[in-house]
């Protein structure tokens, strides 16, 4: 393993600029000549709009313009859409809204932005903001996904009856209701995923400027896949052809999910930029992020699981209600379809599944998808399942799960997906020897004798990475293709510059993929560049997002430099007059196999351009080559999470006293980012668990808006994380690497949940398990201790 | 309303609308960008920067109440001779993802070790507990901070020397 290559910690090339407060974020960006951009949102969940008076806020200091829902739909644009095309079981399509940037006549959900103002200051536009009032008529609201569907609640679109845009199901009905009907034994559960609100520490923005001159766009977006936001903004609303669109996603300050979509606040600072003929910025306010960017998870969940005699599996039947919230986000309807019911086999044999979705519009804030996006759900699904199961059967978690771990790959799920390769009794081992599991009922003593309830809880996860094969993702009603492309440019000096269509927003990538090229053609990871997030540089990508970019997005810069090296050695074979097929290339070197003759990497690069040893009739001159790559399969990264928790009964309050993570994710190409990823993913995936309560009261206000009542987890909460791997190389990509951004967003909230039931001793309780929620069953069950 | 302090050492001044606040002095005034609006009602600390020797955020603060006064922001503080060793060790170890939190994480850490060089795990937690990071844990970031408490108590050099272009690996 070289220092800077494949394997080693190296140091993050893009951590000077961050710790020297030099990072480059769309908020940081200024246009000479800029105008500011504020929303007048809704106040109601549901509302006729019927007049908007903005007269006087039109005449207030440094005010430009005043746009309206009208205003809009008077300039022709198309309306955003949802990219992927679910059909219901009974054929037709799903019941996607139309969804225009700013609406004429109703509004749908708490924040949806209803007038545009535009002011030479950001100042002036939030005070003219405040001077324009909007005469609504209310309307009914709902919230709740399980009440969406009810024959009295209040209708959201026209266009789908019962505000039910899919009832969508995967697997074999006969053959899983025939495995519960020889079951010895069933498992029943409700749950409830709690709805998530995602708050990168960037709230989202854009700048947007127009050049009459050349027509030409270009947008500074908080971005996850600015490639994705040009093909959007230009084929489906028509903002402008996508080649006089430049669609620059610079640094980008997280996303998890939220910074994929195209909403419309970036839409409507184009349009505006082009009234204006202005430069136009908006940066939202924290307060309008937790109203205006889509939310995560916001599932009810019905599951029943059937066991045989010996404690088998035989079969898995799942219920879901999803929410969508108020209009169908870019990719919402694949969420708790194909990325969620696609994983219900988890890490085990079952010989029949069955799941049933309903996708619900309600009075909310769009839902999509948000860090696992659809993964956390199933795995919540399934882990409570077996957890609840072995409590029930009187057996060990831990040996449940292993006697029903896949044991032999490839295996083939009843749903859909394939897995290449795991060993989930490895990760589940070493897991349990890292938590000391054999000691847990020593320490429950121990924290009995202080008062205290102690429990532990399992998550064996898998998640389906490496988003997608294009055939497949196709097939099951995705527009785009999932593959990546990747382009590297070899100077004439040597230096190397990786152009990528992944968009690193905290990953690391300028790091991880200089690494792979540094490794491959053996030069200093210093003389490597990184590009993304510029569709003017980057020819096309897909983005980031699902754990991609290093399957997908690295394996299309391998093939790339797969390509340079077979030119490379067309070079060094003229170079050194001998034969290409002799030439033998190895630690940035090319020599002639047998001979003592060498040319150096730098050498190589020089002469592809120079092109003195060569005639432009046998070989062209330059290096530098692309490459798309398409995934075979998806990647499934597994392991297994160990959370132990104490709890409070004086104050209801849970305390995570150990957490111990062990995930394959392949081959690692940078464990201290890996690690990173590793620990993040956990601590959202505890703040789902015990923190997070995303509350809408019943007409439609969001009541926990700011960071006083939404409790994102602080760097008090949790002690240290106990984190190792376990490798079994992905065999369906070159480098062997299966992703790891989501993990732990994934496993934690069961392994919390099943943590906390076991200390409570009740299966009674609903994420997030707050200090409250805690208090209350223990209250519960005191008084019914009591009452007996 | 004229407002003139002392940023990174240098005196700097500027014409404002007298609710501007020092944080929208500093990025749009200075154009020094390095301090985040986050929430901008100082609930999560991007904007942090030292004043008079003590954190404080930026976004809950007039410019006209910093008339006068010393501050530091992220911008200055490396030195001539280098980085600083908070931002040297959390590039070295990988404390931060996106980076929009980190220029207020550091600042707080500042604050903190200046305060207090030697200070406990939970004294290094309740100082960030005013900065929120939704990318890393924090586990990194508390590590780097106790890291650093005990070289500066044993080394007292005040700045390690810059990430020179040799020196890429770690680990």
């Amino acid at each position: 393993m070289s220092a800077t290559g494949i394997g080693a910690s190296v140091r993050r090339k893009e951590d000077f600029r961050f710790v020297t407060g030099r990072g480059q974020y769309t908020a940081d960006i200024a246009r000479p000549g800029q105008a500011h951009l504020y929303f007048v949102r809704s106040t109601h969940a549901h509302a006729k709009i019927l007049r908007i008076h903005a007269g006087h806020a039109s005449r207030m200091p440094g005010v430009i313009a005043v746009l309206t829902g009208e205003d809009f739909a008077a300039g022709k644009l198309g309306s955003l859409v949802c990219g992927w095309l679910i059909h219901s079981k009974d054929g037709t399509p799903m019941k996607m809204a139309p969804h225009p940037a700013l609406p004429v006549d109703r509004v749908r959900h708490v924040g949806e932005p209803v007038v545009a103002v535009i002011a030479e200051r950001a100042d002036q536009a939030r005070d003219a903001a405040e001077a324009i009032s909007i005469d609504y008529e209310e309307l009914p609201s709902v919230v709740d996904p399980a009440k969406a569907q009810a024959p009295d609640a209040p209708q959201i679109h026209e266009v789908a009856p019962n505000n039910t845009i899919y009832q969508w199901q995967l697997g074999d009905p006969a053959a899983t209701e025939a495995a519960f009907a020889r079951a010895a034994s069933v498992t029943a559960i409700d749950l409830v995923n709690n709805r998530l609100i995602p708050n990168a520490m960037e709230t989202r923005a854009a700048v947007a400027e127009y050049e009459p001159g050349t027509e030409q766009f270009t947008l500074w977006n908080t971005s996850q896949n600015p490639h994705v936001a040009r093909l959007v903004l230009s084929a489906f609303v028509g903002i402008a052809p996508e080649h006089r669109l430049r669609v620059i996603a610079p640094d980008v300050g997280g996303g998890f999910g939220s910074k994929i979509f195209i909403y419309p606040e970036e839409l409507v600072a184009l349009w505006a930029a082009k009234t204006v003929r202005r430069p136009v910025k908006w940066t939202s306010e924290r307060s309008e992020a937790f109203v205006a960017d889509a939310h995560g998870r916001d599932h009810v969940t019905r599951a029943e699981l059937a066991f045989d005699a010996e404690g088998k599996i035989l079969g898995l039947k799942v219920k879901t209600i999803a929410n969508l919230g108020a209009f169908m986000s870019t990719f919402s309807s694949s969420v708790p379809t194909y990325l969620y019911a696609t994983l219900l086999s988890g890490q085990y044999d079952i010989p029949a599944i069955f799941c049933e979705v309903d996708a619900v519009y309600t009075n909310t804030v769009p839902v999509d998808a948000y860090r696992g996006a659809g993964r956390p759900e199933a795995t919540f699904v399934v882990e409570r399942l077996m957890e609840v199961s072995a409590r029930r059967l009187g057996v060990d978690p831990a040996e449940l799960r292993r006697k029903n771990f896949v044991k032999n790959f490839p295996h083939q799920t009843p749903v859909i997906m394939n897995y290449d390769a795991g060993d989930y009794a490895a990760s589940l081992d070493k897991a349990l020897a890292l938590a000391d599991y054999a000691g847990f009922p020593q320490r429950k003593r121990e924290a009995a004798g202080r008062g205290k309830l102690r429990g532990i809880g399992l998550s064996a996860y898998i998640e389906a990475c490496g988003i997608a094969p294009s055939q497949a993702v196709g097939s099951l009603g995705a527009g785009v293709g999932l593959w990546e492309s990747a382009e590297v440019r070899v100077n004439p000096t040597g230096t190397v510059e990786v152009l990528t269509g992944s968009h690193s927003h905290g990953q690391g990538h300028e790091t991880t993929f200089a690494q792979l090229v540094s490794h491959r053609l053996g030069i200093p990871i210093d003389n490597i560049a990184v590009v993304h997030g510029d569709t003017d540089k980057v020819q096309f990508g897909m983005g980031t997002y699902g754990s991609r970019s290093g399957a997908v997005g690295m394996s299309a810069i391998s093939k790339a430099l797969d390509k340079v090296e077979t030119k490379a050695k067309k070079v060094a074979a003229h170079l050194m007059e001998a034969s290409e097929a002799d030439i033998v290339f190895e630690d940035g070197k090319f020599t002639v196999a047998g001979t003592d003759k060498a040319v150096t990497f730098g050498e190589v690069a020089l002469n592809a351009y120079i092109a003195h040893k060569f005639s432009g009739a046998e070989l062209e001159p330059g290096l530098k080559e692309g490459a798309f790559y398409d995934p075979v399969n998806f990647t499934f990264p597994a392991g297994c999470h160990v959370c132990e928790v104490e709890i409070d009964p004086e104050t209801g309050r849970t305390d995570v006293v150990n957490f111990t993570a062990v995930d394959d994710f392949g081959n690692v190409i940078n464990p201290m980012i890996v690690e990173g990823q590793v620990h993040g993913g956990i601590v959202q995936g505890i703040g789902q668990a015990l923190m997070e309560a995303c509350v809408y009261d019943e007409s439609g206000q969001l009541v926990t808006g700011s960071y006083n009542d939404y409790r994102m987890p602080r760097a008090g909460d949790f002690p240290p994380l106990v984190v190792d791997t376990t490798v079994t190389p992905c065999p369906s990509n070159p480098l062997g690497i299966k992703g790891c951004g989501e993990a732990g967003a994934i496993a934690a909230p069961a392994a919390v949940m099943n943590a906390v039931t076991d200390a409570l001793g009740t299966e009674d309780i609903a994420m997030p398990a707050t200090p409250l929620a805690v208090w209350t069953v223990l209250q519960r069950q005191a008084h019914r201790e009591a009452a007996e | 309303m004229n407002v003139t302090l002392t940023v990174n050492g240098e005196t700097r001044s500027a014409e404002v609308p007298p609710e501007t606040t020092l944080l929208v002095f500093l990025r749009e005034y200075l154009n020094l960008t390095g301090a985040k609006t986050g929430c901008d009602i100082g609930d999560c600390g991007a904007c942090t920067v030292i004043l008079d020797g003590k954190a404080v955020n930026a976004c809950l603060m007039l410019a006209a109440q910093a008339d006068g006064r010393d501050v530091i922001t992220i911008e200055g503080l490396a030195t001539r001779e280098g980085l600083h060793p908070l931002q040297k060790v959390f590039e070295e170890t990988g404390a931060l993802q996106c980076g929009f939190c980190g220029p207020g994480v550091i600042l707080s850490a500042k604050a903190l070790l200046d305060e207090n060089p030697a200070p406990s795990k939970q004294e290094i937690r309740n100082a960030l507990a005013g900065n929120l990071c939704r990318c890393t844990g924090y586990v990194k970031m508390i590590d780097g901070i106790q890291e650093v408490a005990e070289t500066m108590r044993s080394v007292p050099t005040p700045a390690l020397p810059a990430a020179s272009k040799g020196e890429q690996k770690h680990g």
